[in-house]
């Protein structure tokens, strides 16, 4: 709605189906957003509405809480590429899922670089892989933006693996995100040489690049939106692109400015609302036309506060994208109608 | 952090794994109501820990809860996690000094009843120093604060702000006993991925700092462990492919000089597991009325009756209120399309109703998932708090909260509409790490 056509989106216009992708050179679609944001649902969304464009999406989760599972309604996802969503048309991709775990991505790194099958198992028994995984700091976020960079870039030493078109990765949540995929300063003062630090290299190579962009789910409230402004401005500090700004959860925007401001002066033509709902056969009790404008009154003050906290995010020079509250919840269908929200305004 | 490959997080994923403990059948009690000033009022009752997933508002309801119960005459001390900077502000721990400081703006009367809460905003890094420097000789302490690998486990082991946490908690636990300072200490959790975390995390640092891989750096010539030398090389080898030769000195360095504290560590945590065992603590839960959060309320539900820690009961934040007048979503929506095809402008009319359907569907689906909690978890009395149409961030707001929360007992079943609040109209949140 608020979206801006990005006039600094590298790459070329892919021109496909309705209306062009703001972000069409972009191959890596981060998602990240404050707890409670709906940062799962819109990487969901976006993979679907990328799907739709006729491409091969793999959407990853690293935080192991099996959040897209659940929004899929499938068993929990295991660390292996499954397929969760497949388009109808000619013209459509398929979505598949993966539940990325540091433990598994480590000897699975290990036997692909080292061949360490059977030093990956004493790893295991000495306690090595623990270590590297829950403690060794940074090492953790090195293996798991490192399993996403290998999925990325696809080379001959993973045989016969899916190429994918897009990856869109539900990310650890807003306040922890810079430090996440700074993945270089955080193994600074640590590991100075070696292979782990030529692996964080090459990840940060592709996460610091035109073919990587960082969105950022909010909805319009205070806490969230500054939390989104801080993370805009520490991801540029840290060279990291920022993608759009997703604004969730959006009220309906039924009544206009000047029935808003009624409702908040207590103006409004009680008349002429009875009159209305008599018209189509709804009793105009006094209860029923208390609640009515309570309802009312109530939803202009959040507007009121929404359209101030937007103000806040058009200040970020980022551009943004809004969908709408699903009030029954968000299920297969409601994910749908999100994707093709993201579509039409661009994000994908 | 999620990490399988450790015993504490196995034991956390198998404990999810595990059967469910409830009724087998749903009774039709109506669900009981938490009394949350009869807790606060409670003597007996020295801590009270909120817990929750991230984004359900723990630092605006431990705030509010600290608030209340000081301005009902207790001394309390409320450890905040990570509060938003406004709320931070009003109660003067902007600044991040890791002792509490006075909170001043309590009522009068709170005053005159002998109240006084104190505040204080948790600094992993330094309470972790605090604890070497308190263990350790001075000269060792030193060695050990300047050790590269300590200053990164100190400042961004992801379990590490769970486990100072709880530290902080057994000191304030112990400053309390001793000066009589505070008679009531409120903490509010990190809000970690899941509301389990600062459960394990205590265990998990000090069972990895106690365990086998550290010992074997240290030592690997001696004992037992000599027999697996030929392992070990292969291990060492591996690791100094992977991370380098330099991060494995620093660890060596940072293992000999922390042996001697392995068992205080052990020992540390030990403590902290039963004070949270003990009576005088009572855990509550908070939850929003989303899917997610009442799954991550459940898991924590069962999880503490399973380590025997006392539950107080759940409160669930920003809920949708009922509104008066019992015209059905339907009904506004069949209303909503008459109007429009009336071709006349009825746009108030036509936009109310639209709002009322909306709003009746909301209601609908959080009452369905709340009265599912309660189906499975009869006997946890609840609190229930409206969406306010404003976010929160001074002594006002969190006192206004405070009362809302201490009139859930004579809750009328069709909530007033004073604080009726539409689907996600918060108090406000805590932020996420």
């Amino acid at each position: 709605m608020s979206a801006e056509p990005v006039a600094s989106a590298p790459g070329q216009p892919d021109g496909q189906s309705e209306g062009q992708s703001d972000f069409p050179g972009v191959q890596l679609h981060i998602v990240t957003g404050k707890g409670g944001t709906g940062k799962t649902t819109v990487a969901a969304a976006l993979a679907l509405a990328l799907a739709a464009r006729d491409k091969t999406v793999l959407l990853c989760e690293v935080e192991g809480r099996q959040g897209i599972a659940q929004l899929f309604d499938v068993p929990p996802l295991p660390y292996e590429e499954r397929l969760i969503a497949r388009g109808d048309t000619a013209r459509s991709g398929d979505v598949y899922a993966l539940s990325i775990d540091a433990e598994s991505a480590l000897l699975e790194y290990l036997a692909m670089y080292y061949r360490l099958g059977r030093a990956g198992k004493a790893l295991d028994r000495f306690g090595v892989v623990e270590f590297a995984t829950t403690i060794a700091p940074g090492v953790r976020d090195v293996l798991l933006t490192g399993k996403v960079y290998e999925a990325a870039k696809r080379n001959r030493r993973n045989k016969g693996a899916r190429q994918y078109d897009a990856i869109v990765l539900d990310s650890p949540p807003t306040g922890r995100i810079a430090a996440f995929l700074n993945v270089n300063s955080e193994l600074a003062g640590l590991a100075k040489v070696g292979p782990i630090k030529a692996q964080a290299d090459t990840v940060t190579k592709l996460l610091r690049s035109s073919r990587t962009a960082i969105h950022l789910v909010t909805v319009l409230e205070e806490m969230p939106v500054q939390e989104t402004g801080d993370g805009v401005a520490e991801l540029r500090r840290a060279g990291l692109p920022v993608g759009g700004v997703v604004v969730n959860m959006v009220r309906p925007q039924d009544l206009d400015a000047e029935e808003r401001e009624q409702l908040l002066l207590n103006t409004v033509d009680r008349g002429e609302l009875v009159a209305s709902l008599d018209k189509v056969g709804i009793p105009a009790e006094d209860a029923l036309v208390a609640a009515l404008l309570e309802e009312g009154r109530h939803h202009a003050e959040r507007r009121r506060l929404e359209d101030s906290q937007r103000a806040v995010i058009d200040a970020l020079d980022v551009p943004s994208y809004e969908l709408p509250l699903l009030p029954g919840g968000v299920d297969m269908g409601g994910l749908y109608e999100l994707a093709e929200a993201l579509t039409e305004e661009g994000l994908a | 952090m999620n990490a399988p490959a450790n015993p504490r997080a196995t034991t956390h994923q198998s404990s999810r794994a595990s059967a469910r403990v409830g009724p087998l059948v749903a009774t039709h009690d109506p669900a009981l109501v938490l009394d949350v000033d009869t807790l606060l009022d409670d003597r007996d009752r020295g801590i009270i820990v909120c817990c929750g997933s991230g984004g359900v508002g723990k630092t605006t309801t431990s705030a509010s809860l600290a608030l209340r119960a000081a301005e009902r005459g207790r001394k309390v001390v409320v450890l905040t996690i990570d509060p938003a900077r406004r709320l931070a502000q009003s109660m003067g721990i902007a600044e991040l000094g890791n002792v509490p400081t006075t909170v001043s703006g309590l009522s009068a009367e709170g005053k005159a009843r002998g109240g006084s809460l104190d505040a204080m905003m948790l600094d992993m890094k330094r309470t972790f120093d605090e604890v070497v420097q308190s263990q350790a000789s001075p000269e060792k302490a030193r060695q050990i604060l300047k050790n590269p690998f300590y200053i990164a486990v100190s400042s961004s082991f992801a379990g590490t702000q769970e486990y100072m946490a709880m530290e902080k908690l057994g000191q304030l636990d112990k400053d309390a006993r001793l000066s009589g300072r505070w008679d009531l200490i409120v903490v509010d959790t990190p809000p970690s991925r899941s509301a389990l975390d600062f459960l394990d995390a205590p265990e998990r640092l000090s069972s990895f700092l106690d365990g086998r891989f550290m010992k074997l750096l240290v030592a690997p010539a001696r004992g037992p462990a000599r027999l697996m030398t030929a392992g070990l090389g292969m291990v060492t080898n591996a690791i100094t492919r992977i991370i380098g030769a330099q991060v494995l000195q620093d660890m060596k360095a940072f293992v000999a000089a922390f042996d001697t504290l392995f068992g205080g560590f052990r020992q540390r945590a030990q403590r902290t597991f039963e004070l949270l065992q003990d009576p005088r603590t009572a855990f509550l839960v908070i939850a929003a009325p989303e899917p997610d959060a009442l799954r991550e309320a459940a898991y924590f539900v069962e999880r503490l009756r399973q380590d025997q820690m006392p539950l107080a009961g759940l409160v669930v934040n920003r809920v949708s209120t009922i509104p008066a007048g019992d015209l059905s979503a339907n009904a506004a929506m069949t209303g909503l399309e008459k109007l429009r095809a009336s071709g006349e402008d009825h746009g108030l009319a036509a936009g109310l109703l639209r709002l009322h359907a909306d709003h009746k569907v909301v209601v609908e689906r959080e009452k369905r998932l709340t009265k599912r909690f309660a189906t499975s978890h009869p006997d946890v009395p609840t609190a229930v708090l409206p969406a306010l149409s404003t976010d929160v961030h001074d002594l006002d707001g969190l006192r206004r909260i405070g009362a809302l929360l201490g009139a859930q007992v004579n809750r009328p079943d069709d909530r007033n509409s004073d604080h009726h609040g539409d689907h996600h109209g918060t108090p406000e949140q805590p932020a996420d790490p």
